[in-house]
């Protein structure tokens, strides 16, 4: 695949606010076509990142391009082409749904302004209550109408900041159906989350800590890469048993999960050498494929080591 | 990066839905006149001193100059100007140059002589009667004494109960000295400040506090589409609240209107594009509408206190002045009395109208250069 394949490619994008570093030489590619799951910790630098993609912030360094179009110079022409959807609503409370969405479409100079209105209006379901003020929508049908209205101008790209924060779990279900479908019709996905379940219904993932990409792939691979041994334990006095392992040697994560226990370390043997004369009879141990949050997780404690 | 019509027109069209949905607002843009006019419709006094005065002296004989000096020493008056006709003094008088003009009579010695009792004639611009009462009180206190040191030896005898010339004092512009013609007008321009800095102050930090910023910024739209799309709404705002102040002007306060109104609505466009301008630039400096309703207060008082409409412009100290001259409202202050009062053309308003324009470049150029295309 050469170069000017992917939606998105860009290399050692930065940015910096004050001394701070907020995105440190980033590197990611992602094809047309494909959801790429963006996740990192609260204050990251995903939406930082996500900004600079779209001409809202300036990047201090970097290079690369976003839909065959410079990311640094041509940011007007990839405005176009792209729609953002921020982490929090940004349309007019005090417009109606279809002044919000026709307001967007002047923006974007959308041909046959109207049928376009209109059609966004019944795939939103909304052509009855289109003279609702957008102000009075519950959380879900907020996020709906973003969407629609990021849609609006048909671009090539979405980038989305945390979409389904604050939104039921049905709603988000079925705003990730529409999500796959836009896809397969061959829209490129940028989505920042924080949810793991979400994460996995990305084609390819990335965990950004710091500013810095730590992980990039396929689920599977992110949880290989992450080379992370995790037992699960069940049975009697696991509160107990918790205690004891917090702070032995080769132990990173003791994670209660219900009825069970994941403990996890990145070194198997020093894990099992120092857990080993825990393993009693009261409880069953049993060793598990590392989930994507355990991985996450521990990727997160070694960034802070790092990093901060 | 060219500008374009659709996208400008889009946000016009997205601010007057707006505003029509925010009573708020809509209620402050008709309030706000209503209640100043209740507040400042008595007159605001006060004893300016050393007011500018062209003195045009046909006749140059010792007792002219006598009592010429006698009104510099009276410190009402400063001879700024010496004028050579009638007709100079006329021009000075409507383009505000000066406040008094003195007319020595050709013959004002020579009756003087004869104990025909001359006239001296004082034109005083009216507009503002606060600011010429006292000194045309003192003028005429003056006139008692002020030759008793020339008329000696046989002109002793002129010298008396009455005094030995005539003052005429004409009032110019407003004989009646009714202070609501001097407020009234006034208020317009108050009002236009008041409201215009505060309203665009709002509109643009609004879209910043709400987050709405970052979703327009991130649309192909430029930050001349959407400044001037939402200068074009407050615009007819402000004509809204200048014909509601020039209905009640006529209707309650009976103020005349000499000049051209549609001249006077021609020049209000450039005031209130100053004071749009004005707005905007604060809007790319404070952070929050509270911050920018504040910054609105720090522009509005000095023009309130210092253009001329709650004091004297010339009872004010020269520092104070120098600050006044700087403030678009006293220039618009001027341009509306003179034309409602004096009936002043475009050539009389042309001094003040530079003023304006110089003020509106500079704020539109520092809006244009701090608004932001980015969130950096």
């Amino acid at each position: 695949m050469s170069a000017s394949d992917f939606a998105i490619d860009v290399r050692g994008v930065t940015k910096k606010f004050g001394a701070r570093t907020v995105v440190n030489d980033i590197a990611m590619q992602v094809r047309p076509g494909e959801i790429y799951g963006f996740l990192g910790p609260n204050g990251s630098g995903k939406t930082t990142f996500l900004r600079m993609l779209c001409g809202l912030l300036t990047p201090d360094g970097g290079s690369g391009q976003c839909l065959g179009l410079d990311f640094r110079r041509e940011s007007n022409e990839i405005k176009k082409r792209v729609g953002y959807m921020t982490q929090r609503f940004s349309f007019y409370e005090d417009l109606s749904i279809e002044e919000n969405l026709d307001f967007i479409a002047r923006l974007y100079e959308v041909p046959q302004r109207k049928i376009a209105v209109q059609k966004s209006l019944e795939r939103l379901g909304m052509v009855e209550r289109r003279k609702q003020l957008a102000g009075t929508l519950s959380g879900g049908w907020k996020q709906r109408l973003a969407l629609a209205a990021c849609l609006i101008h048909e671009p090539q790209l979405l980038l989305l900041d945390e979409p389904t924060a604050g939104v039921d779990p049905k709603a988000r279900r079925d705003f990730w159906e529409e999500i796959h479908k836009l896809a397969a019709a061959g829209l490129t996905f940028l989505i920042t989350t924080h949810y793991m379940d979400e994460a996995s219904r990305c084609h390819r993932l990335g965990y950004i800590a710091y500013g810095n990409l730590l992980a990039h792939g396929t689920v599977a691979e992110v949880v290989k890469a992450g080379g992370l041994t995790t037992w699960e334990v069940s049975g009697e006095n696991l509160p107990a048993l918790a205690e004891k392992l917090r702070g032995l040697p080769g132990v990173e994560q003791v994670v209660a999960f219900g009825t069970t226990l994941h403990v996890s370390g990145r070194d198997a043997e020093k894990l099992r050498a120092n857990a080993a004369p825990l393993m009693t009879d009261g409880q069953h141990w049993t060793k598990i494929e590392s989930g994507l949050e355990d991985v996450f997780i521990s990727l997160m404690e070694t960034a802070k080591d790092n990093f901060s | 990066m060219s500008f374009n019509f659709h996208r400008f027109w889009a946000v016009v069209v997205k601010e007057f839905i707006q505003m029509r949905r925010d009573r708020l607002t809509f209620g402050m843009m008709v309030g706000i006149p209503i209640i100043q006019l209740i507040l400042f419709g008595f007159a605001i006094n006060s004893n300016p001193k050393h007011l500018p005065t062209a003195i045009y002296a046909a006749d140059n004989s010792p007792f002219a100059r006598t009592v010429i000096w006698a009104l510099h020493n009276s410190s009402y008056f400063d001879l700024t100007r010496e004028a050579h006709s009638a007709a100079e003094i006329k021009t000075m008088l409507a383009e505000g140059e000066v406040q008094f003009a003195i007319t020595v009579p050709v013959d004002f010695s020579r009756k003087l002589l004869r104990g025909e009792k001359p006239d001296l004639l004082l034109e005083a611009d009216a507009t503002d009667p606060s600011a010429v009462g006292f000194a045309t009180a003192a003028i005429n206190q003056l006139t008692f004494s002020v030759l008793d040191r020339d008329l000696i030896g046989p002109l002793a005898k002129l010298r008396g109960s009455s005094p030995p010339f005539n003052l005429v004092t004409h009032q110019l512009y407003n004989p009646e000295s009714i202070s609501q013609y001097n407020i009234v007008p006034g208020l317009m321009g108050v009002m236009l400040t008041m409201t215009m800095v505060m309203i665009t102050g709002l509109a643009i930090t609004r879209e910043r506090e709400r987050g709405t910023m970052e979703n327009l910024l991130s649309t192909p739209v430029h930050p001349g589409e959407v400044l001037l799309g939402k200068i074009v709404p407050y615009i007819t705002i402000g004509y809204v609240q200048i014909t509601l102040i020039l209905v009640a002007a006529k209707l309650v306060f009976s103020v005349p209107m000499v000049g051209s109104v549609p001249l006077l609505l021609a020049l209000a466009l450039m005031f209130i594009l100053a004071n749009l301008a004005v707005g905007i630039t604060f809007s790319t400096i404070a952070k929050n509408q509270l911050q920018a309703v504040q910054m609105a207060f720090f522009f509005f008082l000095p023009s309130l206190l210092l253009s001329g409409y709650m004091f004297p412009f010339r009872g004010m100290p020269d520092w104070a002045q120098n600050i006044g001259e700087c403030l678009p409202l006293t220039h618009f202050l001027r341009v509306v009395r003179g034309i409602l009062l004096k009936g002043n053309g475009m050539a009389e308003c042309a001094p003040d109208l530079w003023p304006i324009a110089l003020f509106l470049l500079v704020m539109l150029t520092i809006g244009i250069k701090r608004y932001r295309q980015t969130l950096d």
